[in-house]
């Protein structure tokens, strides 16, 4: 069953095309990586989906809904959650505030404080500190916590495993585990190629604002995904160096 | 003896910049902005308190009822067609817009009630003037209590509804990150209006406070502005608290200049402002330090 | 086989060349003033010189630096004060008001070291205060008397016509003289320090841009002429009564000035000053709804015309008439030569 469909969207910064033209579909459940290089456009669609960017043209559609004129706090109203890039956590409030603070999403759910602190144990201890004040793994389960506060259908998570030592991003990764097997479809930004196929069973690879290639995960050979990462099959036929 | 009078005076003098303060102290740190129609908006709602007190007998106290929330409504209104858009606009336009809003007000009231003062003692009775001697020097005025009660009690009030409710956590945050806060669900405009709407309450009963203890006049509003920013900067920005403190030093001030002459009261507010500045600039915010001290066990 | 391109760094387009050369006509004319105009005309001049001071000084504070002030009138105040001051201890007439403004610009630069350092509202309110602060210091002079104020009785050693001329030229020179010093200022190295401090503070100060120095010469400058604008206004009102000197209604003028003129422009100041001259001049005698239409055109602009009539201007016209900026000309696409005229 489709839940989110993109068609043909355009978002721009200034005169610059960051997305061009970009369709694809998320299923109920579903698990999709998308990646790409830097610049590619990956942060821009998903802050465009979320309804923080502008969109310039083309839909995107919420279960059945034309939600491209709503605003981001409309659509955390619908379901659709954003973890952002940088995590962008509220410092001056405490963990549980943050995390209390995304009640406001008005959505009943299987997610509530308590949910969440049993999900990410290693908030107990720090539920009364300011979100200024943890560290980086901290950081990254308050904010994916605070999104999972608004008891969402499609939860969209841009770089979770930035600045993170690797340790750290394992347990983050576990815990998107437990994520999946609750329901929630999930689009992943993730740079770490292995840990994107891995983890998500479609992928999408972007290249400088278009999709390069798609596909399940199963099917895609990690050869396909890095050559169109680097637009090395685009490269061929226009004398630029391969 | 009557030194000590004199400090007593001063500190319950502080109780009504704290009130006065307040509005524009929490307007800035929520928003960021200056409303430099802050003063004027007070003297509008001594006005509106005034009509309602000449015209249909109602006491001050029971016209709060009305002016109150028809306050909160103009903030809420001021914030979507001024506020807004001013703090969109950079650091100029606030400033700009609120000193011309100031201008159209304070003179719209002169048109409508020309340049006579008013006050609302006469409305009160008793309370304008009673007053509870400790000594045969020291007295304490029951108007004067009864404002510093009031200032504490808003103070706290506002303080816990920051902290402990589900609004308030949303004004902090959507202080601190407008776009962020979307994505949980906050309507971060709403939310600014919200903010203002408290901030326009608060600056009602000040109005009322000021019109009870003292007269006022269609151009009162610019030097309210300059005590309450005088208030909120030697209390240090962006703390309600401080701003209690800072009203009571500006008071004790003011009411020490008054014992050396009539100026005195007005120089030495603005000296002692000048001073807590010159201390800010060179030693920086002594606010926050003190709260990062007093949070230390977390 | 393509030429590069040649380009030519210009500061001066055609149209500004013919503003000039207008600009100087126009100042020869007015010199002559006393002499071919009417005495109503002359003393109405001498008024709209003072308010070209005016908003030139605090739109190169507010435009130039991003530093809105509601405090000028101190300054205004202040200048006047010393005037009246100096002339009674002694010194001539109109000697006294250039000293007055120069003690005045003195003062300032202590001040600076503190106001300079706050911002946006808190810098706009902090310079009421001092205002408010020098009001009352100078109504404790016994000369002063409280709010009774007193005369520039001196002015009475000349006969009316003389000192109707006198003043005329004094404001003049001061005006055509704060203009050029504005002039050169914002066509030299400090001028685009300021600029490049209005636009991104932090980014100038990272390529050496002495951010306090430039900042300060500016307060400076607009200390002075906004003091050489109150001598001058005592030497045409001949009386001084403090409230009128010191009072905010000062600042709503500069602020309409500048934001109908447009703000951060050289033009447009002058144009500013020129418009609200007229306004004044019709719509006076309204009192009160005269000035809650200044409040409320100030409000406007400031929420939808920042940049006033001349930014309007110069946003659809690509108009400069003052070569306070550079234009930079591509000459020589492929295969043209610089000297070309097709370029």
């Amino acid at each position: 069953m489709t839940l989110l469909t993109i068609e043909r969207l355009e978002a721009r910064h200034g005169l610059l095309t960051a997305v061009r033209g970009v369709s694809f579909a998320v299923d109920k459940g579903e698990t999709v990586a998308l990646v790409g290089a830097n610049g590619a456009g990956k942060t821009t669609l998903l802050r465009a989906i979320a309804g923080q960017h502008p969109i310039a043209g083309g839909r995107v559609v919420f279960k059945g809904a034309d939600v491209t004129p709503r605003t981001a706090h409309a659509r955390a109203r619908m379901g659709i959650a954003l973890v952002p890039e940088g995590r962008r956590l509220f410092a001056s409030l405490t963990v549980e505030e943050n995390l209390l603070l995304a009640r406001s999403a008005g959505r009943a759910g299987p997610w509530t404080l308590e949910a969440v602190m049993e999900a990410f144990p290693n908030l107990k201890a720090r539920r009364r500190s300011l979100a200024g004040a943890l560290s980086g793994g901290e950081q990254q389960a308050t904010a994916i916590g605070r999104a999972l506060m608004t008891n969402p259908e499609i939860i969209l998570l841009d770089e979770v495993s930035l600045g993170l030592s690797p340790l750290v991003v394992g347990r983050v990764y576990e815990q998107l585990g437990t994520l999946k097997s609750s329901g929630v479809a999930i689009v992943l930004v993730e740079q770490d190629l292995k840990r994107a196929m891995t983890t998500a069973s479609r992928a999408i690879c972007m290249l400088e604002g278009a999709i390069a290639v798609e596909g399940a995960t199963a099917d895609l050979t990690h050869e396909q995904v890095t050559q169109a990462y680097f637009g090395l099959r685009r490269a061929a036929g226009h004398g630029a160096p391969a | 003896m009557i030194f000590l009078n004199q400090i007593i005076q001063g500190v319950l003098l502080g109780g009504y910049y704290a009130l006065i303060a307040c509005g524009l102290s929490f307007m800035f740190s929520v928003m960021r902005i200056i409303n430099l129609a802050h003063g004027s908006l007070a003297i509008l709602a001594a006005y509106a308190l005034f009509e309602l007190a000449d015209r249909f007998d109602v006491s001050p106290f029971l016209g709060l009822v009305v002016v109150v929330p028809a306050m909160a409504l103009v903030g809420a209104g001021l914030q979507r067609a001024v506020l807004e858009r001013s703090a969109r606009g950079g650091l100029l336009v606030p400033v700009l817009s609120t000193f011309g809003l100031s201008i159209v007000i304070d003179n719209l009231l002169f048109q409508q009630f020309g340049a006579d003062t008013r006050s609302l003692a006469p409305y009160i009775g008793d309370l304008s003037y009673d007053s509870w001697s400790l000594t045969d020097d020291i007295a304490i005025g029951k108007l004067a209590a009864l404002t510093m009660a009031t200032a504490i009690v808003l103070l706290g009030g506002i303080q816990l509804f920051l902290n402990r409710t589900q609004f308030g956590r949303m004004i902090r945050a959507t202080a601190e990150d407008a776009d962020t806060v979307g994505l949980v669900g906050v309507n971060a405009r709403r939310v600014n209006a919200l903010a203002a709407a408290i901030a326009m309450a608060t600056v009602a009963i000040s109005g009322a406070f000021l019109a009870m203890r003292a007269t006022f006049d269609p151009y009162a509003g610019a030097l309210q502005l300059i005590f309450a920013f005088e208030a909120s900067v030697i209390g240090g920005a962006g703390s309600l608290w401080g701003t209690l403190f800072g009203g009571i030093v500006l008071g004790v001030a003011q009411s020490l200049g008054a014992s050396v002459s009539p100026q005195g009261f007005f120089i030495a507010g603005h000296v002692v402002f000048l001073v807590a500045l010159f201390l800010r600039i060179y030693f920086g915010d002594f606010g926050p330090r003190l709260r990062r001290l007093a949070r230390r066990p977390a | 086989m393509s030429a590069s391109p040649v380009v030519v760094v210009e500061r001066w387009t055609r149209e500004s060349r013919v503003a000039l050369a207008v600009a100087a006509l126009a100042a020869v004319l007015l010199a002559l003033g006393p002499l071919w105009l009417s005495a109503n005309l002359v003393d109405r001049l001498t008024t709209l010189f003072v308010y070209v001071i005016l908003a030139v000084m605090w739109n190169a504070l507010v435009g130039y630096c991003g530093l809105v002030s509601i405090g000028q009138q101190a300054f205004f105040g202040l200048g006047a004060y010393f005037a009246v001051r100096l002339a009674d201890s002694g010194l001539s007439v109109y000697p006294s008001l250039f000293v007055a403004a120069v003690i005045v610009g003195v003062l300032s630069l202590p001040l600076s070291a503190i106001m300079l350092r706050l911002r946006g509202g808190e810098f706009a309110i902090g310079m009421w205060v001092v205002s408010e602060l020098a009001h009352l210091l100078v109504n404790l002079d016994t000369l002063i008397n409280g709010e009774t104020g007193t005369s520039l009785i001196a002015l009475n050693a000349y006969e009316i016509g003389l000192r109707r001329a006198l003043t005329y030229w004094c404001a003049f020179v001061a005006m055509v003289g704060l203009l050029a010093v504005v002039f050169v200022l914002l066509r030299g190295p400090t001028g685009a320090a300021i600029q490049a401090i209005r636009d991104n503070e932090q980014a100038a100060e990272s390529i050496g841009v002495r951010v306090t120095r430039a900042k300060r010469t500016i307060f400076v400058l607009a200390a002075f002429g906004a003091g050489l604008a109150g001598a001058l206004w005592v030497a045409t009102a001949v009386t001084f009564q403090p409230k009128t000197y010191f009072s905010p209604q000062w600042t709503a003028y500069m602020i309409f000035m500048a934001l109908v003129g447009g703000l951060g422009t050289f033009e447009g100041a002058i144009l500013g000053a020129v418009v609200f001259f007229a306004i004044e001049a019709w719509f006076g005698a309204f009192g009160v709804w005269y000035l809650v239409g200044l409040g409320a055109a100030a409000l406007v602009f400031a929420l939808a015309l920042p940049r006033g009539v001349w930014g309007w201007v110069e946003d659809k016209t690509a108009l400069r008439l003052l070569p306070v900026g550079y234009r930079v000309k591509f000459l020589g696409a492929v295969g043209l030569a610089p000297n070309d005229p097709a370029s």
